[in-house]
Parts: structure tokens; C-alpha cells; sequence
């Protein structure tokens, strides 16, 4: 006798119904087809608010299965409210498994963050972004914006380093460097760190943005040529840590965060969760660091 | 033209025309100085401009006079593709060696010619700058699309230009929104030659500024003329501008060519009755 299953479950598997998922990942192979290019979709309805989140769980839902191992970061760590509800809800949709250990992972979730160890050519990182148009500082009106792309017509914000330039002496940008993908678009790498901007070129791993307030998905495929935007004379420059070890671990060139605790002395902790429990306890995993230019 | 056999000219335009609204098949013949008009009687389309031809000949200034509403600013907004022409020809001898037509190019073609070949002063600064970048921005940004990216060579050129534009250098940090709008104007000077662009348009450049400023004003046009050998078309309702400026000059009236030739000839013997009006009422 068969047996009537599809109705066993309230839900799809991966929360989001099929028709939907199947839109999402051709929207994913478009945007990996252009890198830089924002591809608008549907942006469904998730459990939580869109813009908390909801674009990288649209990619993450869209793409898991059940032999996949799950991370999920916020900021670097692998344990705040955010990544414990959505890695919750990841995995009560999914029966997939779950880890904290980078090497581990088949996709990663992350907000703000690219984890300092080394990404594979089996492993996606999935950003959560905020605002998906760089431009959207220099132009206001969307329509704009997009000529803008299509004609490759960067002038505004080339003007606006410039003016950074000359009116704060430094090119002004603590997260969401703006990057030109493959020689063509300049795009957001969501809000990461200078530290992190280097890593998104040339690696191993897939890199996909979602958008969920936005509706739009961009993507920076392996071995994809990532330039930040810099002159021929004022260089691109990731944060220094210079003469800064972390206070948990002794370590240093590494993304730190900067702390004070109850007496108000400054201390410095190793941002990634996972690379800190790494280096504290065994040999230091693999890092691609960027030198500054002098 | 005065040279039809010559072959040596920069731009060579042929049967411009700007027609707004749906045109019938006489809106041509109905409109144009003979009529009086440039609303079509059968369509209501407006005939901004319509079959102007002319050449301009490398180092030489073109003067376009004409009352407002003659369609001045219209041609050289159609040259400098702010607006679609409806139709015809221009063909720019640095752009594929002039066998292109320009005005039918991908919007990116257009964009490198407006970039490096053209540049623009517009009668209202607002037109031709931004004013949230500063006055060093603006000639910054004609620099960079022109894929000069070191600042230290931006500066300095920006630096230069303001100088020869007698704009102090001291405010090169500055918002043009906090300049006279003589500085603004000349500002705006700096940017349209920032690239030593072959071809630089006027449009009424001196109108609004009072007088000892206006001098001023084309005063550096000349030199800058006479200096670099930059070929410009000079638009303007002021003949005192015209003849000044002008080596040859072109009289618009609804949007034809009514007459034209060498500047110092129309002003002194002028055959076409509107220019003669328009040199009589001369102050």
C-alpha cells in the first residue's frame, strides 16, 4: 500500500516551497553568471523581519540538503542570539547537521564577517547584506543607479573616495569597502571589516550575497579577480593591529575586536569565535593576510 | 556652407532636427521663419530645430545667435547628448575618423566622447556641476572618467585650472554653492577644458553675470581659445558676446538657419531681415 507522506509535514523542506526555492537558484546562477551584478527576486516571506537576515536564509534555505553541515556566525561569532535562532531554525527545517568548526561547514552563514580560516572549494559562504547598491550613497533614485551600472558610469563614486580623500586625509571607510568584481561592476561586500576585503579575491569557495529587505542577490564566483577601489597614489589599506596581541590567546594578525572591561582597560580578543578556540588549542589554521602597501 | 568642398573640418553636422510631439507629414513646410512659427498648425508638434547644417573647422569659434526660443540651446544640448535629436547627422572627426555618426552611438560611446573629446558650460552652473562635490571634486570627476586616477596629478591639474580661471586656490575644498556666481561660472570653465577636450560648448556662459564679471568671463574664453586652440561653439543672444568671441557665425530664427557667415560681415552688413533687426537693436 502507498502511503500518503506529503502532508506528514507542515512545512517544505527548508521552509520555503519548492516553486520558490527553484526561482531563488536560478536567480543564484544568474548572479554567479555576472559577478557583481545585483540580481533582483522574490524575497519571500520569512519567520523573522526581512532585512534581519532574511536574504542569506533565502540562499542558505534554497541551496542546503540534508548531507550539508551548517554554520552560521553573526559578527564573527558563532554564538549570539542571531546565529542561535537561525542556525535553530536552519537545522528544525532541514535535518541537516551543524557545526561551529569552519573547516567543517558546507555553507556558512554570515553577517559582517569572512572567517579568517582559509574557505575550500567545498564550502559557500553565504553574506547577509544591508543595502545591496554601493552607489546608493552617491545617487538616490534606483533608476539611476542601474544606468549607472549598465554604462559602467562609477564617476560619483570615484569622486566621492577623491573627496574622502582630500577632506579626512584617508579614503574614509571602516566596513563595506567599495570592490570592482572581474574588472566590471563595483559592488558592496556587505559590511566586512577592511581586514576581510582582500579574501574575497581569488579564493577557493563561492561567495553569494543576499538582500533580503532589498530583494537582490549578488555573487563573487571562485577565482574571481576582487580590486578594492583605490588610486594610483592612495592605496587600499586593511586595519592595522599593529603591536596588538589578544588577550585570550597571545595571538595576533588577526581581525580583534577592541574591549574594556569593568576598570575600563582596553584589551583586544580575537574576533572569529572559531579561530580563537582554534589557536587556543592546537596548531593555528591556515589564513590568507593581506600586507599593506608602505 | 561658405566652404562646401573643404574636407578638413572637426564637426561636420547635416540635417539636425529636434522635433517634440508627434509631428504630421507637412510639419516641417508649416513651420520655420516664413511661417512665423514652430508649432506645426496640423499636429501641434513643436519643431525645436530642423535641418541645420553646418561645419566647424578645427581652432575656429562658431556663434549661434538667435532670440530665445530659436532653438540655440537645443542644438548644442542635441551635440552634447542631453537630449535625443529626432534626426540627422553629426559626424566628429576624433571619433572614428568622422564616420560615425555621433548622435546614433551606444550610450557608453557617448559617455567617453562627453568625457574626453566635448566638454560644456551650461548658462546655469547647477546644469553643468554638482554641488554636493567640492569645486576640486567636479574637476576631479571629468579627470577620472578620463582614467586619470592619481590624486596627486588630479590636484595639481585642478590646481592649475583654477589658477589660469582666477579662481583662488585656497577654496578649491569648497562647495561651489558657497561661490559668486561669477567663480561658479568659471568653475564650471575649469571643468568643460579639464582634458584639453578638442571641442568646448558655451551656452549663454555670460547671461546673469553683471558686467565687469562678463568681461571677465570672456576674457578667459579668448585666452583659453587663443592659448589651447580648442574649437568652441558659442551660443548666445548677446551680440556684444558674439562678436567678441565668434570668428563665424550662424543667426537662428524658429529653428532654421536664417543666415550665416563671418561675424564681422553679419554685424555690419547684415542681408537677412531678422538679423538686420536683431543688429539695429543692438545697444
Amino acid at each position: 500500500m502507498v502511503e500518503a507522506t506529503k502532508f506528514e509535514s507542515s512545512y517544505s523542506y527548508g521552509f520555503i516551497d519548492e516553486a520558490t526555492k527553484k526561482e531563488i537558484r536560478r536567480k543564484t546562477l544568474k548572479a554567479v553568471c555576472i559577478p557583481g551584478y545585483q540580481v533582483p527576486y522574490s524575497s519571500p516571506e520569512m519567520p523573522i523581519a526581512r532585512g534581519w537576515g532574511t536574504g542569506g536564509l533565502h540562499l542558505t534555505l534554497s541551496l542546503i540538503g540534508k548531507s550539508d553541515v551548517f554554520k552560521i556566525i553573526d559578527q564573527g561569532s558563532d554564538a549570539s542570539v542571531n546565529a542561535c535562532n537561525l542556525r535553530q531554525f536552519v537545522q528544525m527545517m532541514t535535518d541537516c547537521a551543524v557545526t561551529f568548526d569552519t573547516s567543517e561547514a558546507t555553507i556558512i552563514q554570515s553577517r559582517h564577517r569572512v572567517p579568517e580560516e582559509i574557505l575550500t572549494d567545498r564550502q559557500i559562504l553565504v553574506l547577509q547584506v544591508p543595502q545591496p547598491e554601493i552607489l546608493r550613497g552617491v545617487e538616490r533614485f534606483e533608476a539611476r543607479t542601474r544606468q549607472m551600472h549598465a554604462e559602467a558610469d562609477y564617476a560619483k563614486m570615484w569622486v566621492s573616495l577623491y573627496e574622502a580623500f582630500v577632506r579626512f586625509g584617508t579614503l574614509m571607510r571602516g566596513s563595506g569597502y567599495p570592490i570592482k568584481v572581474n574588472r566590471r561592476y563595483i559592488a558592496t561586500p556587505s559590511p566586512i571589516p577592511r581586514w576581510d576585503t582582500p579574501n574575497l579575491s581569488m579564493a577557493h569557495c563561492l561567495y553569494l550575497f543576499g538582500a533580503g529587505r532589498e530583494k537582490r542577490i549578488h555573487a563573487i564566483p571562485p577565482h574571481t579577480l576582487v580590486e578594492p577601489l583605490e588610486f594610483e597614489d592612495v592605496k587600499f589599506k586593511v586595519e592595522e593591529f599593529a603591536g596588538i596581541l589578544c588577550s585570550a590567546s597571545d595571538e595576533d594578525r588577526a581581525f580583534m575586536d577592541e574591549i574594556f572591561d569593568g576598570e575600563g582597560r582596553r584589551k583586544h580578543v580575537i574576533n572569529d569565535s572559531n579561530f580563537l578556540d582554534k589557536v587556543k588549542s592546537g596548531p593555528r589554521p591556515p589564513q590568507r593576510l593581506f600586507t599593506n602597501p608602505q | 556652407m561658405s566652404q562646401p568642398q573643404d574636407q578638413n573640418w572637426l564637426l561636420r553636422v547635416r540635417g539636425l532636427t529636434k522635433i517634440h510631439g508627434d509631428p504630421g507629414h507637412n510639419t516641417i513646410e508649416l513651420t520655420g521663419p516664413e511661417h512665423a512659427t514652430n508649432i506645426c498648425p496640423e499636429s501641434g508638434a513643436i519643431v525645436a530645430i530642423a535641418n541645420i547644417d553646418f561645419d566647424l573647422y578645427p581652432g575656429e569659434v562658431l556663434g549661434i545667435v538667435g532670440e530665445s526660443g530659436s532653438g540655440k540651446s537645443t542644438l548644442v544640448q542635441l551635440l552634447y547628448f542631453d537630449q535625443p535629436a529626432t534626426h540627422g547627422r553629426a559626424l566628429f572627426r576624433e571619433v572614428d575618423e568622422g564616420r560615425s555618426n555621433i548622435l546614433t552611438l551606444s550610450n557608453q560611446r557617448k559617455r567617453f566622447i562627453k568625457n574626453h573629446l566635448m566638454g560644456m558650460v551650461y548658462q546655469n552652473p547647477r546644469d553643468g556641476l554638482n554641488f554636493n562635490f567640492t569645486a576640486g571634486g567636479n574637476i576631479a570627476e571629468k579627470l577620472l572618467m578620463a582614467g586619470t586616477f592619481h590624486i596627486g596629478k588630479i590636484r595639481g591639474r585642478a590646481n592649475y585650472l583654477l589658477t589660469q580661471t582666477e579662481v583662488p586656490v585656497q577654496r578649491i575644498d569648497e562647495t561651489p554653492s558657497s561661490f559668486s556666481g561669477g567663480m561658479q561660472q568659471r568653475v564650471q570653465i575649469s571643468k568643460a577644458i579639464a582634458n584639453n577636450p578638442p571641442l568646448v560648448f558655451f551656452d549663454e556662459v555670460t547671461s546673469g553675470l553683471d558686467v565687469s564679471v562678463q568681461a571677465k568671463v570672456l576674457d578667459l574664453i579668448r585666452r583659453l581659445q587663443q592659448e589651447s586652440g580648442i574649437s568652441m561653439i558659442v551660443v548666445s543672444h548677446d551680440l556684444g558676446v558674439i562678436r567678441m568671441l565668434t570668428d563665424r557665425t550662424i543667426v537662428l530664427k524658429h529653428g532654421r538657419i536664417v543666415e550665416h557667415g563671418l561675424t564681422d560681415q553679419i554685424l555690419q552688413d547684415p542681408q537677412h531681415a531678422y538679423t538686420q533687426l536683431l543688429v539695429s537693436s543692438l545697444l
